[in-house]
């Protein structure tokens, strides 16, 4: 396996292609992670923060460059494999955790297991619950998201990015509306898992007190990498 | 699958009301089918056991004769006008070798032979034209239930005994074991005994018909050896006509299915029928529309949900599969509980006693095939209907679908 989790060569995304109103967002970006790797994404907005986050989770494509997964090219997969890539290597955190409200915590956490491979296996099921235990969760793991605080759905959501067990988390704004203390919880867990299970971690983050935390920070700006250097050194969690 | 199924289920359960609303939908549709359909079913076989219970479905006989003037020649006086010849009484020619040929048809149930032809008769001051069915009373009964329709006597016909209907034995004032005088055209008459009084329901028939042995009624008629009629019961009798065109080929001989000789209740049965698809059609149109536009709402509601599955790394085939099985489901159980609302309803009016007659009560049933058949096409209709509901959803982008909140 490459050493490299994902790396983008040259990346340009446009929206409106052939209309009058064609806009490049990303001005042509070359990124690379390594496994292990906990980076932050910062920017203002309208940097394309977002649109970058969409290209790296495999949820679109880019205008042109190419993006490699585990060192795999992805541009012209078609929808199934790539779905099937995102399923298996990419873990994703919103900011508003996207918990689905008809399934109790457990089943949100076993939904990627539910989606690649059926029923989950009772290892499967040992596995959530354990994940779950480990983020201080097992009394709820039969609850609906409806009945959960925001930073226990936050939690859920974690362990459900994780079950599949990628090589790449995504989060978006993951403490976006958490009160501090939570969201020092959540980060805290990112941070375990990180060196637990050596997992690359993309922090999409307005907050620059978590950015700080982080091994390393891109600066996006007006779609393009104006900044991106290790912290000499990050503040421990 | 799993997944999809699983997906389903939790989504219909989730949104309980709306669920419930829609198979209420599906249910009252179904309801209103069963119920038609068995209603008019009864009605149906209602008609067709009236009809067929005193006749049979296909009668043999010999052919009509024809007028066969001579053939012009040049110095012929010119035929202006050909008569229509009188119909003589005919035995059928051979008919030894026709019933062996009716045996061999396979779509042949029953066969009985007949001499049969009008006489009058006569008791003291009272007379009545009658039909004389020369008849071997078992091999009848194969095709007309006489049997059961008998009210007094014995099913037996032996010498000069004859069965008469109970209108002719009220018009002529007669009972069991009275005597009768029965003349005929032909060869004059002779004096006959009642041995059996029968009522099958059908005012002329009960008092027109005079039934006695084969011999005998050659005698009366002068057919000496003679069958004038061979009577047929079939597998199927909707077949009949379309065998007496068959036997009218290849015998040569007048077959008359019931279908020809009762036009006008084939014609009610189709109205019938029509009537019935129609309802089943239009009702099933609005039980679709009704399940489409439901998981179209449905679909746009869980956009967001879609869009959280399909980032997880759901394939479009089982988002797709997720909500073609909530149609289905819903087909399904509204069904169900349709069908159980439409059997309701029959016994209700069963109970009720609004299924009078002419003849008395007429049975309604409804049938497994019913049922089976109402479940099975409420499913389709489902998965039909959840089909452009199912496609948007699959179709959705993942991104666009986690915007919408």
């Amino acid at each position: 396996m490459s050493e490299r989790v994902l790396e983008l060569r040259a990346v340009r995304k446009s929206y409106g292609v052939g209309s009058a109103v064609e806009t490049e967002v990303l001005h042509g970006v070359d990124l690379s992670l390594n496994h292990g790797e906990f980076a932050a994404l910062i920017g203002p907005s309208g940097s394309g923060k977002t649109t970058l986050l969409n290209l790296l989770g495999l949820l679109d494509r880019p205008s042109s460059g190419e993006l490699l997964l585990l060192g795999q090219p992805t541009r012209a997969l078609d929808d199934e494999s790539r779905t099937r890539m995102r399923g298996r290597g990419i873990g994703f955190v919103f900011q508003f955790h996207h918990l689905i409200s008809a399934f109790s915590a457990l089943e949100n956490v076993l939904m990627p297991e539910m989606i690649a491979s059926g029923r989950p296996s009772p290892a499967q099921r040992a596995d959530a619950m354990a994940l779950l235990d480990a983020v201080g969760l097992a009394a709820h793991v039969h609850k609906l998201p409806g009945e959960l605080s925001g930073g226990q759905q936050q939690r859920v959501a974690i362990v459900r990015a994780l079950i599949s067990r990628p090589a790449l988390l995504l989060a978006d704004e993951p403490t976006g509306n958490l009160d501090t203390q939570t969201a020092d919880q959540v980060f805290a867990l990112f941070r375990q898992f990180n060196r637990e299970r050596n997992l690359a971690v993309l922090v999409v983050t307005h907050d620059p007190r978590l950015a700080d935390r982080c091994d390393r920070v891109i600066q996006l700006v007006d779609g393009r990498i104006v900044r991106d250097e290790p912290q000499a050194k990050p503040q421990s969690a | 699958m799993w997944f999809s199924w699983h997906v389903a289920l939790r989504l219909l359960r989730e949104n309980r009301s709306q669920t419930l609303l829609i198979i209420s939908g599906v249910a009252i549709g179904v309801a209103a089918i069963v119920f038609v359909t068995a209603l008019l079913g009864g009605l149906q076989r209602n008609i067709i056991d009236r009809t067929l219970g005193s006749q049979a479905h296909i009668r043999v006989s010999a052919p009509d004769e024809a007028a066969r003037p001579l053939r012009q020649t040049e110095q012929a006086v010119k035929i202006t006008r050909v008569d229509q010849r009188a119909q003589r009484l005919n035995s059928i020619e051979q008919w030894q070798a026709v019933e062996a040929a009716l045996l061999r048809i396979p779509e042949i149930n029953a066969i009985s032979l007949m001499v049969t032809g009008p006489a009058l008769a006569r008791r003291g001051e009272a007379t009545r034209s009658v039909a004389v069915l020369g008849v071997d009373l078992e091999r009848y009964n194969q095709i007309v239930g006489l049997r059961a329709a008998l009210v007094e006597g014995r099913f037996a016909l032996a010498g000069n005994d004859v069965l008469i209907g109970s209108e002719l034995a009220r018009v002529l004032g007669i009972g069991l074991g009275d005597r009768l005088r029965l003349d005929a055209d032909a060869a004059g008459g002779d004096i006959y005994t009642v041995a059996g009084i029968f009522t099958l329901g059908q005012r002329d028939i009960d008092q027109r018909f005079v039934y006695m042995g084969i011999k005998p009624a050659q005698a009366l008629l002068n057919l000496p050896g003679g069958i004038s009629a061979i009577d047929l019961k079939l597998n199927d009798f909707f077949q009949a006509e379309a065998l007496a065109q068959r036997l009218k080929r290849t015998l040569a001989l007048k077959a008359e299915s019931w279908m020809a000789v009762n036009a006008n209740v084939l014609q009610a049965i189709a109205a019938q029928r029509a009537t019935s698809l129609i309802i089943r059609v239009f009702v099933g149109i609005s039980a679709a529309f009704g399940i489409a536009s439901v998981l179209a709402v449905s679909v746009v509601q869980r956009a967001r949900v879609i869009g959280i599955l399909r980032a997880m790394g759901a394939r479009r085939r089982q988002i797709l599969l997720a909500f073609l099985m909530q149609g289905g489901v819903v087909g399904l159980l509204g069904s169900l509980l349709g069908c159980a609302i439409g059997m309701l309803l029959v016994a209700g009016y069963m109970a009720a006693g609004f299924n009078q007659s002419r003849v008395g009560l007429f049975a309604i049933s409804v049938s497994p095939e019913l049922i089976i058949g109402a479940a099975l096409m409420a499913t389709l209709v489902g998965v039909l209907a959840a089909a452009a509901p199912a496609r948007r959803a699959a179709r959705l982008d993942p991104i666009e679908a986690m915007r919408s909140v």
